[in-house]
């Protein structure tokens, strides 16, 4: 049943293969200057790759804007992603999956009542605004570039065509990687809470761990899309949006590829934060707006005479209508599933609203006096908790947001056996071990609380003052509170 | 630098297959020479020269033609490469099929006309060096390209010139009859030809150039 599940994942990487991969590969086979079966190897491998080593940068966004925690609410998400996706394609136009699943969960946080973390989308909105146009900025560049190289460089055409073979192979291989490394939170994404995946033990130093199983399977699923398909859709996007050059093909594609590494390279983001320039969030981006972003700036480059506003128009409105009909469809296809197929699209979540909550959300510098008005009360679902919240006039999505993390009812009891048995000393401090079996025995409703405990008796627990020097140190803490929780939450 | 073996070697023959076309109309103006200086026995041999380079020229440009299918290199300007490649092949045919008819019609070439003819064999095969160079030039430098072209024309435009007057020296010449006439303007409209077809190349590249280079 799992496994069925997790198809509407495997639908949508393999659609994810089919179009987006062929943006980056495609114009180096529509231009004859690889061959398709090779250039559908390299990328095949770079892709797998690129999911396995670097996937986990931009997982986190996708995972925090809709927390979709059934496995058949996840198979409606993707389900409602790739039906929108397949059906803007039909209609021609080079469609986005990135807007597609974003939708999707939208979706799926509007029907199940849960909050939308504002920041998170906000994060997504810029990079859909700033995606195509960096991308159209670098391949700008980088055709004038190429172009005055040729001009100069006195290097024979003959060469330059093996060197243009070697840079698609090279950008093949890159960009592959960073669509993999990037896209595949899309894919499998809304399927880490209720991934059918356990941790397998191979060596005593050596796991493959539940997240890469099922990040190989998305990236397999994707890799299966670009050797069955992609060569369909290759012609398309090689000769419909723009007639390219192999130069200006080459240009686009390096454009794409930095583009797609820039939105996704943790090792980048950190080494631009430790020079104080002002980092790109990690977010997954669209390759096919990359693409598009990347042949506008071709065309600008060669004077802007060539630019079809007409088509871009289209595209546009694309951009548009993707998220939206993604939406509506993720409800639908909710909808049906919870109510004709009696199919458990979300778990229900308890809400309690209490002296200890409401003192953190002040500690938060919260405005709690219409929150106040519910205390004492537990709520035993998402809607009803909304209702409530929207009785005593709290409308703001971010509030609401934090609201629902805060009162969020779940029962963990920390166990200093199973600590030492479960915390990895190569991951945890000595100090982080001790002072989770420090409190044995005592258990708690809230997430927060345990962080408060925590940080309160040891150094290591305490996050730091929040800036972009700081922003990994505290993301890692917090990746290690993930795991606190899941250990010794009781079922 | 950057290429394989195989992209090397092709490098190298289309640079023989040039190299070809500039000694097939090197020797053809020396068989010129020979021709008004009377020296048959150096003619007949330039002949079989021009021959052996022309038929080698004709067998590497179809090597040349059928690596670069084969291997679909150069998508972008395979057309105009093998375009070129077949317009400069045609110069030199141009160039043997002349020095042949000198050997088989013997055109009378009075003394008075003689160095005329030789400035214009000069000038015409001038223009076709010039025109292999901005060729060459085509595969790794633009500036080259422009500036040969540019010499190319100047000479086609001086060999228009000298036939011009040469003609109008045959003509007015009172010792020949009409034939003569006739057949001399025929050997001095071949001449000028093979500076045209030079000609017809540069605008192929011109355009070429453009293609490539922007």
């Amino acid at each position: 049943m799992i496994w069925i599940f997790l198809s509407s994942g495997m639908f949508l990487g393999w659609s994810l293969g089919a179009n987006d991969a062929a943006n980056v590969f495609g114009t180096a086979v529509s231009t004859k200057m690889l061959r398709f079966r090779s250039a559908a190897i390299i990328t095949s491998i770079f892709l797998i790759l690129g999911a396995m080593i670097s996937g986990a940068g931009t997982t986190h966004t996708i995972g925090v804007l809709g927390d979709v925690n059934a496995i058949a609410g996840s198979f409606s998400v993707s389900l409602a992603a790739a039906i929108s996706v397949f059906l803007l394609i039909k209609r021609g136009l080079p469609v986005s999956v990135s807007q597609a699943i974003v939708g999707a969960i939208l979706g799926w946080n509007l029907f199940t009542s849960s909050p939308t973390d504002i920041n998170s989308l906000i994060l997504i909105l810029f990079s859909w605004v700033f995606n195509p146009l960096i991308a159209g900025a670098l391949s700008f560049v980088l055709y004038l570039l190429f172009n005055r190289i040729i001009k100069f460089s006195k290097i024979h055409l003959l060469e330059i065509d093996a060197l243009t073979r070697y840079g698609f192979i090279l950008a093949a291989a890159f960009g592959a990687y960073s669509l993999g490394a990037n896209n595949i939170a899309k894919v499998v994404g809304v399927f880490i809470t209720s991934s059918p995946f356990r941790d397998i033990q191979v060596y005593e130093n050596f796991k493959i761990t539940a997240l890469q199983q099922l990040f190989f399977t998305g990236a397999l699923s994707m890799a299966a899309g670009i050797i069955s398909y992609s060569r369909k859709t290759i012609d398309t996007i090689g000769s419909k949006i723009f007639k390219l050059t192999p130069i200006s093909a080459l240009a686009s594609v390096f454009a794409v590829s930095v583009t797609l590494f820039v939105f996704s390279s943790q090792t980048l983001h950190k080494f631009l934060l430790t020079l104080h320039i002002p980092a790109i969030p990690l977010v997954p981006i669209s390759v096919t707006q990359a693409m598009v972003g990347a042949v506008i700036g071709i065309a600008l480059a060669k004077g802007g005479s060539y630019l079809n506003y007409k088509i871009i128009g289209k595209i546009s409105l694309g951009w548009l209508i993707t998220p939206v009909s993604s939406a509506l469809i993720s409800l639908l296809l909710l909808f049906v599933m919870q109510n004709v197929f009696q199919q458990k699209v979300f778990e229900k979540i308890s809400f309690e609203v209490n002296e200890q909550v409401i003192n953190y959300l002040q500690s938060g510098n919260l405005n709690t006096t219409k929150i106040n008005h519910l205390n004492g009360i537990t709520y035993d679902n998402q809607s009803s908790f909304r209702q409530a919240l929207d009785y005593v006039g709290i409308s703001s999505e971010e509030t609401i947001f934090r609201i629902f993390q805060a009162a969020k009812i779940e029962y963990f009891r920390l166990d200093s056996n199973y600590a030492k048995e479960k915390l990895n000393p190569n991951e945890f401090t000595q100090g982080e071990i001790e002072a989770v079996k420090f409190l044995h025995n005592e258990s708690f409703k809230h997430r927060w609380q345990i962080v408060e405990k925590l940080s309160l008796i040891s150094e290591d627990w305490r996050f730091l003052t929040p800036n972009p020097q700081n922003l990994y140190y505290n993301k890692r803490l917090e990746e290690k509170y993930e795991i606190i929780f899941s250990i010794f939450k009781l079922r | 630098m950057f290429a394989s073996k195989k992209t090397k070697k092709l490098e190298t023959q289309i640079d023989e297959f040039l190299d070809k076309i500039l000694s097939g109309s090197l020797q053809f103006k020396q068989g010129v020479k020979y021709y008004i200086e009377n020296l048959n026995d150096m003619f007949e041999k330039t002949l079989t020269e021009i021959s052996t380079t022309e038929e080698s020229a004709d067998n590497l440009r179809r090597t040349i033609e059928t690596k670069l299918y084969l291997h679909t290199l150069i998508p972008e300007y395979r057309g105009d490469v093998l375009g070129l490649l077949e317009s400069v092949d045609k110069v030199l045919n141009k160039s043997k099929e002349t020095i042949f008819q000198y050997s088989v019609e013997k055109p009378n070439i009075l003394p008075e006309f003689a160095s005329l003819f030789l400035e214009l064999t000069n000038t015409s095969v001038t223009s076709v060096e010039y025109m292999v160079y901005a060729v060459r030039a085509y595969f790794s430098d633009y500036q080259k390209v422009r500036d040969n072209i540019n010499k190319s024309v100047f000479y086609e435009k001086e060999a228009d010139v000298l036939a011009d007057k040469l003609k109008r020296n045959i003509f007015a010449n009172t010792n020949l009859g009409l034939a003569e006439k006739i057949h001399l303007r025929y050997f001095t409209y071949h001449i000028e030809q093979i500076a045209d077809s030079a000609e017809d190349v540069c605008d192929r590249l011109s355009i070429a150039v453009i293609k490539r280079f922007g």
